[in-house]
């Protein structure tokens, strides 16, 4: 996947680091980073949704703020350093995916990658227990039609208290 | 789902090789994209080529000089909302942006693309195919040329109507005029600066005083001496995404308690913010409940709003009344 490809016409070759990896793709210039995402790169966490910024459903990290892939165009990541929900199945995010188990945080599933990288925003960025209003806030641009969000609100800021526990944990000498 | 047009994306480096980009005709600004990417996926506008200006670092930056406050063009609405320069020297600049739609767009959204913001109208951003079982109007007909739908000269929101009342929706413009800034407006010729208040024209299709080739640079904000309060306020109907559906920007300057200066800008009417005449009845006067009640009501009987955005006009006349009020009844309580 990281070899880079022939050039088609009216294209280019993009490099950016999708996920810790070095990439270089062609894509064309009017192709969406969700589109070189699922229809390209085939990573197809990253959910198209409405496509036109309203949802938050392809929410991805751009050089760590949260972003929206429909609205961004692939030539724009040039360079920079991209992060899907894929990268979550990594061991630093296993409190927020695990207070999304033990919360019932997800039930069609359809927002959650994107509810989950809003979140890992937040948390990535507070490195503390953060407030239901702070939780709010962060995930107002991610529409959900089934869980009423108490329980994806429970379950970010359940994460934010464990991510203190185990940085207190490995900071204090058993004694 | 809605895919874009193959139109050629340019990616300069620099702000002279992106003006003499945007000298090509037919050439369109690309700033956070979070606009003009939902307006062309839904066939409204077919630029030649889009000039990308996320590589052009010196439009992006908060800097504060003995003139004021200076903001790049291309600053995201997330910088401009969380600086600290902002928020101390113009504070409902800072609310405003964060006001803007949700964090994902604010990290993406420029305040350039917010002051250069397409007006907004139900009949207009909407799919072509909304759009095309309707047959167009003054200002989606000629949007693209590849429409299903012929040229059409009417407007559904004024039947009869010669000139499109498009709604400025931008948040962050009301608030900019109220505080006196100015644009500065560069092009391949030169460089040149406006009161903002006159970066915009009465017209729906293209409400901005620009010429093709032309872009914003940046905003300057003015210092002041002496007390101030300053308020944004909007009203929607998801406080947590939406676009105005009316709002309005505040400003008081004060000397020993009473008003020398008094501001109260408008948007989401037509194509352009209405100021209120306000000074004849505040100058003078301390900022308090009466006040609020009378400027409420001034709002109020100069502002009608036009069923050319969601909800109807009447109640948006009315939430106008009722947010004037009680932002200057807070402003009053700041004492
Ligand atoms: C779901 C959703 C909700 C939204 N809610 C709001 C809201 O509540 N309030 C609000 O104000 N907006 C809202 N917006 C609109 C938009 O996100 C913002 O207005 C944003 O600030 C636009 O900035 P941008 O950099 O993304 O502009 P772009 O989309 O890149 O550009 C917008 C326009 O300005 C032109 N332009 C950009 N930069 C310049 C420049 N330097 N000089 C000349 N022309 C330029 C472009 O050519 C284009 O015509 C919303 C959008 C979405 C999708
Ligand atoms: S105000 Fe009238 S002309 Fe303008 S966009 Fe709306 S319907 Fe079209
Ligand atoms: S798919 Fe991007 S916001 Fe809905
Ligand atoms: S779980 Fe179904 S949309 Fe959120």
């Amino acid at each position: 996947m990281n070899e880079p490809r022939e050039t088609p016409p009216g294209a280019r070759l993009l490099s950016f680091r999708l996920n810790g990896e070095d990439l270089s793709v062609a894509t064309a210039d009017h192709q969406t980073l969700l589109e070189l995402l699922r229809y390209g790169l085939d990573r197809v966490g990253t959910k198209q949704g409405c496509d036109s910024g309203e949802c938050g459903a392809c929410t991805v990290l751009l050089d760590g703020r949260p972003v929206l892939a429909c609205l961004t165009l692939a030539v724009q990541v040039e360079g920079r350093d991209v992060r899907t929900v894929e990268a979550l199945a990594e061991r630093e995010a296993a409190a927020l995916l695990d207070a999304f188990d033990r919360h019932d945080a997800a039930q069609c599933g359809f927002c959650t990658p994107g509810v989950l990288m809003s979140a890992e925003a937040l948390l990535m960025d507070k490195r503390r227990v953060v407030s239901q209003g702070e939780a709010r806030a962060a995930l107002s641009g991610n529409l959900c039609r089934c869980t009423g969000y108490t329980k994806i609100l429970d379950a970010v800021v359940d994460a934010s208290e464990k991510l203190v526990e185990a940085a207190d944990r490995t900071r204090e000498p058993a004694s | 789902m809605l895919p874009l047009l193959r139109t050629p994306v340019a990616t300069p480096h620099t702000l002279e090789e992106a003006l003499s980009l945007l000298a090509e005709p037919g050439a369109r600004i690309l700033a956070g994209g979070t606009d003009i990417l939902p307006n062309l996926k839904r066939g409204l506008g077919s630029p030649s080529t889009l000039v990308s200006l996320h590589a052009v670092d010196a439009l992006r930056g908060v800097s504060v000089g003995d003139a004021g406050l200076s903001i790049g063009a291309g600053t995201t609405l997330t910088q401009v909302a969380t600086s600290g320069d902002v928020k101390r020297m113009a504070p409902s600049l800072a609310e405003a942006a964060e006001s803007v739609a949700s964090p994902q767009i604010r990290n993406m959204a420029t305040l350039g693309g917010n002051v250069c913001l397409d007006t907004r109208c139900r009949w207009v951003n909407q799919s072509d195919f909304w759009r095309g079982a309707l047959g167009g109007c003054l200002k989606s007909a000629g949007m693209n040329p590849e429409a299903s739908f012929a040229q059409a000269g009417v407007c559904h929101v004024v039947p009869g109507g010669k000139r499109c009342v498009a709604a400025i929706s931008a948040d962050t413009v009301p608030v900019l005029i109220a505080l006196d800034a100015t644009a500065r407006v560069a092009s391949a010729s030169g460089t040149h600066r406006l009161p903002l208040a006159e970066l915009y024209v009465n017209d729906g299709v293209q409400n901005l005083a620009l010429e093709p080739g032309e872009m914003l640079l940046g905003v300057d904000v003015p210092t002041h001496a002496g007390a101030r309060r300053e308020r944004y306020v909007k009203w929607r109907v998801r406080g947590s995404i939406d676009f105005p559906l009316v709002s309005a920007a505040l400003r008081f300057d004060l000397d020993a308690g009473a008003l020398t200066q008094a501001r109260l800008v408008v948007g989401v009417l037509g194509a352009r913010p209405k100021q209120v005449a306000v000074q004849k009845v505040a100058l003078g006067r301390p900022l308090d409940q009466a006040l609020a009640t009378e400027l409420a009501e001034l709002a109020h009987r100069q502002c009608k709003p036009l069923e050319n955005v969601p909800y109807e006009a009447g109640h948006r006349r009315h939430m106008l009344r009722v947010l004037v009020r009680r932002a200057i009844e807070a402003l009053a309580d700041e004492a």
